[in-house]
């Protein structure tokens, strides 16, 4: 007789409930999970047929948290745009702000200082492990192991002082502008961050260990989720999601930008696409953007922070005293900012989530006629019921943690 | 990108692989290439542009609306597509008016049209013909008019509060 741990639990699974039982399960339940629910990350809606314990069709609905960013971000003016579009995905600020100051400087056709685009690439990359450690954390909260919230919050918080440090403020920190980053860092920063970095290196093992040997864990991840390559490009997934089933696209290789050309890095890649593999992918970016930033803190030119162009960027402070144009600048940028030529374009760079892309159109005021945040979490939701369909109903909730939508994103 | 000669090599096939007046002009500003479409051969484009065209665009990134008032036609659908292969764009731009705006859904040839069609019809009033699922996506189910239009008012709706509550005319009903 066999001993019934010696079974994979997937099979024991399997033999309790996965097939129909007959007539009393073939009919299918409809059940309403959400808006309000823990596991689903926000206010997201999802309207899931049943049959039995098992997935047999989700529907998204959306709209719950639609505040009409981009309508609001027509009445601003270009560089009071930049609070507004952080507050989209609000996880991944950093990157809001990124792909929205790079639209615009594309049309103004504005150089950034190089100093202030590796300023932008530390931050950005440690936005991503704060973002991954908070999905990390939620993401295990949601299959019940509670440890990793905690830690996963205050490795997190290290991060968010890291940001308080530099922009004076935790979240949404207004820290990129038009043209470079409002602030050099401050004296204390490079120690703190590799301070940051070496704690992180010895704690991402720690989570592993905490996780990787967890079965309830592995039994909600392995196996769990797998969607074809094919199937997530058709549906536009990019990111952690398409990465895990191997498609290495990454945009900071595929089109680099800020300078990223310039770091030495690896694009992790899953071989199955399993939930398991989404885990994996993400663990393992986070210790490559702890290698970007430390090769940046190695790298670090010297040099302005911002353009020294006074139509685009304030003047320093102590300028204003002295010089006249500069006083002139000054309330010529406050009260009205600065005009941009007509034109349109569309920028994407590659945030936690995937592709996040900005398309802004310029008719020539001082305030965009249209902004528009192709946002990776709104696009990527499309593959939830690809990914739950004929799925237990916990592995559908272990696929909406993996899937990682920020709802302020998704409905902007 | 494709540069500016790129860009009229692929207006020319796509005139000889579709129709003549399916391309009605390009655009090539600040490293981004626009190819301008007519409406009704959106789709027959895009599918030109996918299967059969000598250096194909794969993949559909984004699909978004946008209003040109005080231009006509006013609005405008922009597609971005992506050669994952040469890992460049090309941005495929159509423009319909406010009183005829209809298009040709792409849902079928880029599935991830789905949630960006439902969020311009609903943002601009654009109805994609075909779209297997054509309601409001981000607004609720009953809002009258599309708020991304520049001629919706900013601001317009006053927020409820417990005291305007009963005060605010039929918002309930």
């Amino acid at each position: 007789m066999t001993e019934p741990l010696d079974v994979p639990y997937r099979d024991r699974e399997r033999s309790v409930t996965m097939e129909p039982m007959g007539e009393e399960h073939e009919e299918l339940l409809t059940i309403n999970i959400g808006p309000h629910h823990p596991a689903t990350h926000g206010v997201l809606r999802l309207l899931t047929t049943l049959e039995g314990e098992i997935v047999r069709d989700v529907k998204p609905i959306i709209g719950y948290v639609h505040t009409g960013i981009e309508k609001s971000c027509e009445d601003q003016q270009y560089w009071k745009v930049i609070p507004f579009v952080e507050r989209m995905d609000y996880l991944s600020y950093y990157f809001n702000a990124m792909a929205y100051c790079m639209a615009v400087e594309s049309l103004l056709d504005e150089e950034v200082p190089e100093r202030a685009q590796w300023l932008r690439v530390i931050h950005l990359e440690l936005n991503r492990v704060a973002s991954h450690l908070f999905w990390i954390a939620t993401g295990a909260l949601d299959i019940g192991a509670i440890t990793m919230l905690w830690w996963g919050c205050r490795d997190r918080d290290l991060a968010l002082d890291l940001f308080e440090m530099s922009g004076g403020q935790r979240f949404h920190t207004r820290y990129f502008q038009v043209g470079g980053v409002v602030e050099d860092i401050p004296p204390g920063f490079e120690e703190r961050a590799r301070a940051f970095i070496k704690t992180m290196r010895s704690r991402i093992p720690q989570y592993l260990n905490l996780l990787d040997r967890n079965e309830i864990w592995l039994q909600r991840t392995k196996g769990s989720g797998i969607v074809s390559t094919e199937t997530l490009l058709g549906l536009g997934v990019t990111g952690p999601l398409l990465r895990a089933s191997g498609h290495p696209w990454d945009l900071r290789k595929a089109m680099p930008y800020s300078g990223y050309e310039k770091f030495d890095f690896n694009i992790p890649v899953g071989s199955v696409g399993d939930n398991y593999d989404r885990y994996r992918v993400r663990v393992e970016e986070m210790l490559e953007s702890l290698r970007i930033v430390e090769q940046a803190l190695d790298g670090l030119p010297e040099g302005p922070y911002i353009t020294a162009n006074r139509k685009v960027a304030l003047p320093p402070r102590h300028e204003l005293a002295t010089s006249m144009e500069a006083l002139i600048h000054h309330f010529k940028l406050v009260t009205e900012g600065f005009r941009v030529p007509p034109g349109e374009t569309y920028v994407g760079i590659e945030s936690p989530r995937g592709e996040l892309g900005c398309y802004v159109l310029a008719d020539g005021s001082a305030k965009p006629a249209r902004v528009h945040m192709r946002d990776p979490s709104f696009v990527n939701l499309q593959a939830l019921p690809e990914m739950a369909r004929d799925h237990l109903l916990a592995d559908f909730i272990a696929c909406v943690a993996m899937l990682d939508p920020i709802l302020g994103g998704v409905d902007r | 990108m494709p540069d500016a000669t790129g860009l009229e090599l692929i207006a020319q096939r796509v005139r000889e692989g579709v129709a003549d007046d399916a391309v009605t002009g390009t655009l090539f500003h600040r490293g981004r290439a626009t190819l301008d479409v007519a409406p009704q051969s959106v789709h027959d484009v895009i599918a030109y542009l996918r299967d059969a065209d000598q250096e194909p665009w794969e993949r559909l990134m984004s699909l978004h609306g946008v209003d040109y008032l005080p231009e006509e036609p006013r609005l405008g659908v922009h597609y971005e597509l992506l050669s994952m292969e040469r890992v460049d764009r090309l941005n495929v731009r159509t423009r319909v008016g406010v009183e005829d705006a209809r298009l040709p859904t792409v849902v079928d040839l880029h599935p991830t049209a789905n949630f960006q069609e439902r969020e311009v019809y609903d943002m601009f009033g654009v109805v994609f013909e075909g779209h297997p699922d054509m309601r409001r996506i981000l607004m609720p189910e009953d809002y009258e008019g599309h708020p991304q239009r520049r001629d919706f008012p900013m601001g317009g709706e006053p927020v409820i509060y417990t005291y305007n509550e009963p005060k605010l005319p039929r918002w309930y009903d």
